[in-house]
């Protein structure tokens, strides 16, 4: 789809065809719209500022899973078990050790890469479902040992109190100033995921997914690669990890849980696997689904006398599951995919092929 | 060690390796047959057990009635479920199967939490929680001999679930149809073209999980009572099956025992860290099976490693 260009441009250098952003108006939007989002905490509510923040860290861990399982094929349930890692990393070096935010930050990135690392060895000798086993095993064995190891630093079941973020000497305390830090981080992420895309690393990845026998006959380490790409998942995870522990001020063993994993692969379906676009529309997708059953839940409760105050709970993985369902059969694609398809059907027009 | 609690944590462990081996069952009857790998198994279970509790309870049917009806539902509920979530996902990739047995997992978990709620339930008693079954070892220690404490349930929860193991694996031996369904998962387009009834089969094999599933609800039930978590009490069953080797109906009883003495081992070290470890060792052991021998214990060599 992506050969569909406006009559009339052409490709007169191979720079421009990789390139993302094209035209002239098209950097002045993207730059207007940045600007928009960065002074977006002035007028909007506190309420959706906290829901932007909320789904800024989810769209990051999405982008960590879709490298890993979108562009390269490894399926991961342990994406909420590594953001726990990068939650507790940051969170124990901003409150123990008084670090700044940034190298915390770092650090968390990098020591859920490592952990990712290790999560991913299997993939060495396994695929399929047997290496969803494996991440399962990451998402039961990292909560436990945060309840059960080192005590006295983890707090067991009970969990840290985390300080919030200060970064030249900005205490960032409040959604708005929040909102900040996470699109900043967001803008590096994205554009760290698009490019990693379009380079060798990303069309390893890809390659990987769609012919492992072939890609490793073409000289392509699979090992070599698919660690790449744990490691970069779990960075992601890390990164979003900590965002969220530093704005929610707490974490315990299950803030981020097997649910959550789930959820993000969900996203990732929802959104478009192994496309740039894909984390946004399913994060925001999903978020304004869950969003959605928190407003109806007292609706349904009315029907449901007997589980009056669980019907909310019950009726955000009802949501999920079947909107993830109806994707499955009807639009594997996802939604980035019918984006493109409503743009190749707009330059046609009027004509429908 | 603790060496006078072992043979006692040791033999509990053993036992409750059977419900275990019960629900990898009805995760390999499903792979076996389809291929895939049933992430909703533990939700399947958990609306099994809850029908069993509704129809025992709040409709006040006898208890044998209410089992059986509760089966057949259950029954039920996995030809639907095969129908309208796994057949329109045939050829379709693994990570589109495997998300959509997870999706049915949220729909059924939001299911079971609408209708029922999430309070804990009093699941009626099977088996007799008092008179405890008493075994005097041999062995000494401070001068007495070490007595091995049996509660009821557990001795005949395990029972129950070896039996019903062993009976889904004779109807896989002697019947015509498990003849078909071992044939069906050879080669689907083989016995298509042999004029096995495939679709058929998926639906046979998921209304059979369904009833594995319910059965295992209701073993497990009687021991630790009814809540939603139930359904994460199947999670310790993945590692069994894979430990047993995917398709194999002796492997998911050696697995399932195999989970269940090493987490009983476990909680009779002295050091508190080891003694926490018994819930995450069915995963412990996932991973040394992943790392040493992924095809686990009986489970046949196909796995490549490209």
């Amino acid at each position: 789809m992506s050969v569909l260009r406006p009559a009339g441009e052409f490709d007169a250098s191979y720079a421009y065809d990789m390139a993302t952003i094209r035209r002239p108006w098209q950097w002045a939007a993207l730059f207007l719209l940045i600007a928009a989002l960065y002074t977006l905490p002035l007028y909007a509510s506190q309420g959706l500022v906290a829901l932007l923040n909320r789904t800024i860290i989810v769209i990051i861990a999405v982008q960590g899973l879709n490298l890993l399982t979108g562009y390269t094929g490894q399926i991961s349930l342990g994406q909420a078990a590594f953001m726990t890692v990068g939650g507790y990393i940051s969170a124990l070096l901003v409150n123990l050790l008084n670090w700044n935010y940034l190298p915390a930050l770092l650090a968390a990135a990098v020591g859920a890469g490592v952990v990712g690392l290790l999560f991913g060895l299997p993939s060495l000798r396994v695929k399929g479902f047997y290496l969803v086993m494996a991440t399962l095993a990451a998402q039961f064995i990292i909560p436990w040992f945060t309840r059960n190891a080192f005590h006295d630093v983890l707090n067991g079941a009970q969990g840290l109190n985390v300080r919030p973020p200060e970064l030249f000497g900005i205490v960032f305390n409040t959604p708005q100033r929040y909102f900040m830090l996470t699109l900043t981080l967001l803008i590096l992420t994205t554009v760290v995921a698009q490019n990693v895309s379009r380079s060798r690393l990303g069309r390893a990845f890809v390659s990987i997914r769609d012919h492992d026998l072939a890609a490793e006959l073409l000289g392509v380490n699979l090992f070599k690669y698919k660690l790449q790409a744990f490691f970069l998942a779990a960075v992601y995870a890390g990164i979003a990890g900590s965002l969220a522990a530093h704005q929610l001020r707490h974490l315990n063993s299950e803030t981020f849980g097997l649910n959550d994993s789930v959820l993000m692969l969900g996203m990732l379906v929802v959104g478009g696997l192994g496309t740039g676009m894909g984390p946004f529309l399913g994060a925001v997708v999903i978020e304004l689904l869950i969003e959605a059953a928190t407003v109806l839940g007292p609706v349904v409760a009315s029907y449901f006398p007997s589980t009056a105050t669980g019907a909310v709970q019950a009726l955000r993985p009802l949501l999920f599951g079947l909107a993830l369902m109806l994707f499955l059969i009807f639009e594997p694609r996802g939604l980035a995919h019918r984006w493109q398809l409503f743009k190749a059907a707009w330059r046609l027009r009027p004509f429908s092929h | 060690m603790n060496w006078q609690l072992l043979p006692q944590f040791a033999i509990s462990g053993l036992l409750a390796g059977g419900p275990i081996a019960l629900m990898g069952l009805g995760l390999v009857l499903i792979f076996k047959a389809s291929y895939i790998f049933n992430f909703a198994h533990g939700q399947l279970l958990l609306i099994g057990t809850l029908l069993t509790w509704w129809l025992a309870v709040e409709i006040a049917l006898p208890l044998w009635l209410s089992i059986l009806l509760a089966l057949a539902l259950s029954a039920l509920l996995g030809l639907v479920i095969e129908r309208l979530a796994l057949r329109p996902m045939t050829g379709q990739p693994l990570l589109a199967i495997i998300l959509m047995t997870l999706a049915l997992g949220q729909v059924l978990q939001g299911v079971a939490l609408l209708l029922f709620g999430s309070t804990q339930r009093n699941f009626p008693q099977i088996f007799s929680a008092a008179n405890p079954y008493k075994i005097v070892t041999p062995f000494l220690y401070n001068e007495r001999n070490i007595t091995i404490i049996l509660k009821q349930n557990l001795v005949w929860s395990f029972v129950a679930a070896i039996l019903g193991v062993l009976l889904i694996g004779a109807f896989f031996r002697f019947t015509r149809t498990g003849l078909a369904m071992r044939g069906a998962s050879e080669d689907h387009e083989l016995a298509q073209s042999i004029g096995l009834r495939i679709h058929r089969i998926f639906g046979i094999s998921w209304a059979l999980a369904g009833v594995v599933a319910a059965t295992g609800g209701i073993l497990l039930a009687t021991s630790s009572g009814l809540d939603l978590s139930l359904s994460i009490l199947v999670l310790a069953a993945f590692p069994a099956v894979l430990l047993g080797g995917l398709e194999s109906i002796p492997g998911v009883i050696i697995g399932g025992l195999i989970i269940g003495l090493s987490q009983g081992v476990v909680s009779a070290s002295k050091v508190q860290l080891i003694r926490n470890a018994s819930e995450i060792m069915p995963y412990l052991v996932l991973m040394l099976v992943l790392i040493l021998r992924p095809e686990g214990l009986f489970g046949q060599k196909r796995i490549e490693r490209v």
